[in-house]
């Protein structure tokens, strides 16, 4: 079936069946390779994708429950100033390892900025537990959501 | 140095070569065909030189995380004298003639080239001099460097890197052992923290991975294997498979018994993954019965116990006799400790992408940490020249030692070959977990002696392990004759049985080390308590006054572990803070990949039982320079919390033959949740730089069990920790 899909503000036709993934659709049929497979279970994060700016794991999201609504995902997140923020401070703080896991982790922590702009650290723990980063870069995960949202960080 | 021309390999490179110092320096005389922009001139296999002054530096290894792709250029960089902001980097591919080894493992990548790769970038350097010291009709002494450029003093003369590239081609290469280095006081790039070079990609989710890459034409593949590890396909609905929209071909692959190798599955290839997992939802396989369908972890463990209550198979260690002193001692504790198999989860499944040529040849893009041994076993395999094979190495997200295995990379190969179109193969997360190479389980029975001063006088260990007797332990599974601490205590011995098994184990992420510490630092915190002796001042005495212990690869310098855990004792004010109940520190040191590491968790256990670690303390000692400390440090911090999430939470263990976890949801990893913040203080010394991607990890796992006991007064014998044992 042909779906016509608002990724990134452009609308872009993808035919797949019904059931395909999001994540799949988007990284196979629209070579949109930023969010990542980990478990394809939601369970990693890894995949995360803004559907009308509400984080979702688009391994688990078929193409058909997305209808015209907008998707955003990495690769769109810096035309917002939140997004871009995050993107900074990640830049700043060095925050990746290997780097598999940040898109998913950036997109998450766009969502947290968006609802909460100075998110404590319960905030963030409550926010952020969805996305798992196998290299462990918690610590940095942490200080650039405050750097973004205007907080001090713990040296 | 020797010149020798190899105008007939394939690439066409003049090579110099310094064999003793090891040293391999490719000079290229024309540019790698396609790859170069007009005007680049190489100055050698690591660095081009563009007219406009932008320096390309090849990154040799594979990048798993470790930061590898930025820290070895800085070490060029740095001594070529360029501003960093000049300075490109590209990925290699594999190719051994000219970088020499490639691989990620064992933290070998700074101690390996801190010389090796500082000199390259000095001979280039020297090299530019030489350039302009012919052009200018001066001699090279009265020249100097300065970000990029080549100066003169005396007559104000000064030219670019980029100008003077094209005429290094004349210039004599000095030798590479005797060219000057910099002072480390005049280092503008080493040791300054630098951001990962690939950050602003990673950040924007630019293509990196393996995952990430897409030829014309390529299909997509899935492969599916026994869960009893190399059983054959008994039978295999490929019809089924075939018949799913999308599914272009489905086919068994009969495979080998090597579990390292290509073993028997079943392949689908699709139009998209999705199509092809569909597919292979259809499979329904039978499997042929195995002989090993019915091992077991509690087969494993009964077994262990069996083997413990006879004399150890082989004796490693024998010094003083430890059953007399055990008979003499004030006190005696006898304690059995084990860990289970651990699965390494990298965060991007295996992955890799595979295709033929018109000419047969065969193209790979890998994320791998291993690429030459990929290179021998796809050459083995699929009968086709290791010259007739590329290997494009990407980023991986993540490695922990799983990459250094390539089965991934034949089974693409294979289904490419089968399939006749360039193939992407993707595993699932599942298919990760039940077909991995496993950080092997481990059973120690330990009893030790202390004298009435709280000394320890006899140490017996018997581990249990796996393998073909206790010469051939399997992968990752041995224990040496100087663990720790062995050579400290008088009346000492080790003795190691083994038992056969049919499960692949290999390295994962400081292997050996990740198992021992947490057995050999809980027991040591086990008698510090039964000495009734606070655990830093009790593993102070044990360490002695000696400085190094034991020579060569098996030195271990006691003076250097006393440092840390002082300093650790230190940052942590242990001994000074007063906890709330139900919490603890705990303290840990190990010595692995040459680096000293002491470390101190305080944890805080819920009356549930769920362990809550609340901060960590890290010293270490890697020498005397760290090459990039923002790099340096999120190692520490992601290798102690990486201890952490084994200690808490993981475990692989089998059942009738199989795996029997799937995914995270039954194989967790910690999350930000669990996190703590990590401290770390990089104690500057007179030694070598080392590696930092694994020396980190051991201590965190018993410095956290230890801060369990003096939270709770229970010790953890047992990996990962059982929270029903902790409630209140
Ligand atoms: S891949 Fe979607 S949550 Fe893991
Ligand atoms: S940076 Fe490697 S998984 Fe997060």
């Amino acid at each position: 079936m042909a779906y016509k899909l608002n990724v990134n503000g452009k609308v872009l036709t993808a035919d797949v069946d019904p059931d395909t993934p999001l994540l799949w659709t988007l990284r196979d049929t629209l070579g949109i390779t930023g969010p990542k497979f980990g478990c394809g279970v939601g369970q990693c994060g890894a995949c995360t994708v803004h559907i009308d700016g509400q984080p979702v794991r688009s391994c688990s999201t078929p193409v058909s429950a997305v209808g015209e609504k907008k998707v955003t995902t990495i690769e769109g997140v810096g035309a917002d100033p939140v997004g871009r923020k995050l993107q900074a401070a990640w830049a700043e703080f060095d925050v990746a390892q290997c780097g598999y896991c940040q898109p998913g982790q950036i997109m998450s922590a766009t969502a947290l900025l968006k609802a909460k702009p100075r998110p404590t650290d319960a905030d963030i723990d409550a926010a952020m537990s969805g996305n798992i980063c196998r290299c462990a870069t918690y610590n940095r995960i942490r200080a650039a959501i405050k750097r973004a949202s205007g907080q001090p960080v713990e040296a | 140095m020797t010149l020798e021309l190899t105008g007939t390999s394939r690439r066409g490179f003049i090579q110099a070569s310094a064999s003793a110092a090891g040293l391999l320096l490719a000079f290229q005389i024309a540019p790698k065909a396609g790859a170069a922009e007009a005007g680049v001139k190489p100055l050698n296999a690591y660095v081009r030189v563009a007219p406009d002054g932008m320096v390309t530096i090849m990154a040799k290894n594979p990048e798993i995380g470790q930061g590898v792709k930025t820290s070895l250029p800085m070490l060029i960089a740095e001594e070529l004298d360029v501003p960093w902001e000049n300075v490109r980097i590209e990925q290699a591919d594999s190719d051994p003639k000219l970088y020499g080894r490639q691989f990620a493992g064992g933290s070998m990548a700074t101690p390996l080239h801190w010389e090796e790769l500082r000199r390259v970038g000095a001979v280039a350097r020297a090299m530019l001099i030489e350039a302009a010291a012919l052009a200018w009709n001066c001699p090279a002494g009265e020249c100097s460097t300065d970000r990029g450029m080549v100066i003169h003093a005396s007559t104000k003369r000064r030219a670019s890197y980029g100008s003077l590239a094209a005429q290094c081609a004349g210039v004599t290469v000095p030798d590479a052992k005797s060219v000057a280095v910099k002072d480390p006081k005049d280092y503008k790039i080493i040791g300054k923290a630098t951001p990962q070079y690939d950050t602003a990609k990673i950040v924007t989710g630019q293509p990196l991975f393996g995952i990430d890459v897409r030829r014309p034409g390529m299909l997509y593949a899935t492969y599916e294997k026994a869960p009893v590890f190399g059983a054959k396909v008994a039978s295999a609905d490929v019809a089924a498979a075939k018949g799913v929209k999308g599914v272009r071909d489905a086919f068994v692959v009969e495979g080998g018994e090597n579990l390292s190798g290509l073993l028997p599955g079943v392949a689908v290839v699709g139009d998209s993954w999705w199509a092809a997992r569909k597919g292979r939802d259809k499979l329904n396989v039978k499997w042929a019965e195995h002989p090993t369908s019915a091992q077991s972890s509690a087969g494993f463990a009964r077994r262990a116990g069996e083997l413990a209550a006879a004399a150890p198979q082989k004796v490693i260690r024998k010094d003083g006799d430890a059953d007399q002193a055990l008979k003499g001692a004030a006190k005696t504790v006898k304690a059995a400790y084990a860990y289970p198999f651990l699965a390494h989860v990298a965060m991007e499944p295996m992955n890799c992408t595979a295709e033929f040529g018109k000419d047969g040849k065969l193209e790979i893009w890998a994320p791998t940490q291993n690429p030459e041994s990929g290179r021998q076993l796809v050459a083995q395999t699929l009968g086709v020249k290791p010259d007739d094979i590329t290997i494009h190495m990407t980023r991986c997200g993540g490695g922990f030692g799983r990459r250094l295995s390539n089965d991934y990379m034949v089974e693409a190969a294979w289904i490419a070959r089968a399939a006749k179109a360039p193939v992407k193969l993707l595993w699932t997360r599942e298919d990760d977990i039940k077909h991995d190479f496993y950080r092997p389980a481990g059973f120690h029975f330990l009893e030790a002696g202390l004298d009435a001063q709280g000394n320890v006088v006899a140490w017996k260990n018997h581990f249990v392990t796996f393998g073909e007797g206790p010469e051939k332990p399997a992968s990752s599974a041995a224990m040496g004759p100087n663990e720790f601490p062995g050579r400290f205590v008088k009346n000492c011995e080790f003795g190691v049985s083994t038992m056969p098994f049919g499960v692949p184990t290999g390295p994962l992420r400081a292997p050996g080390s990740n198992a021992l510490a947490f057995v050999h630092q809980s027991y040591i915190d086990d008698l510090a308590h039964a000495a009734g002796q606070d655990p830093v001042a009790f593993q102070l005495k044990l360490l002695g006054d000696q400085k190094l212990v034991g020579e060569g690869p098996s030195a271990f310098n006691a003076g250097r572990m006393r440092g840390v855990l002082k300093a650790v004792a230190e940052m942590s004010a242990w001994g000074k803070t007063r906890l709330p109940a139900r919490t603890g520190m705990g303290v840990a040191c190990y010595f692995s990949h040459l680096g000293y590491f002491a470390e101190v968790v305080r944890a805080h256990v819920d009356a549930d039982g769920a362990v809550k670690p609340e901060r960590a303390w890290v010293a270490a000692d890697v020498g005397h320079q760290i090459v990039n400390p923002s790099g340096a440090m999120n190692q520490v911090q992601g290798a102690v919390i990486d201890g952490l999430s084994h200690a808490l939470f993981q475990k692989v263990t089998i059942e009738n033959g199989a795996v029997a976890q799937n995914n995270f949801y039954d194989y967790p990893v910690l999350r930000m949740k669990d996190a703590p913040p990590v401290e770390v203080k990089f104690l500057k010394t007179a030694y070598p730089p080392t590696g930092l991607g694994e020396p980190a990890l051991p201590p965190a796992l018993p410095a956290l069990c230890n801060a369990i006991f003096a939270a709770t007064g229970v010790r953890i014998r047992e990996l990962p920790v059982d929270v029903k044992l902790l409630k209140a």
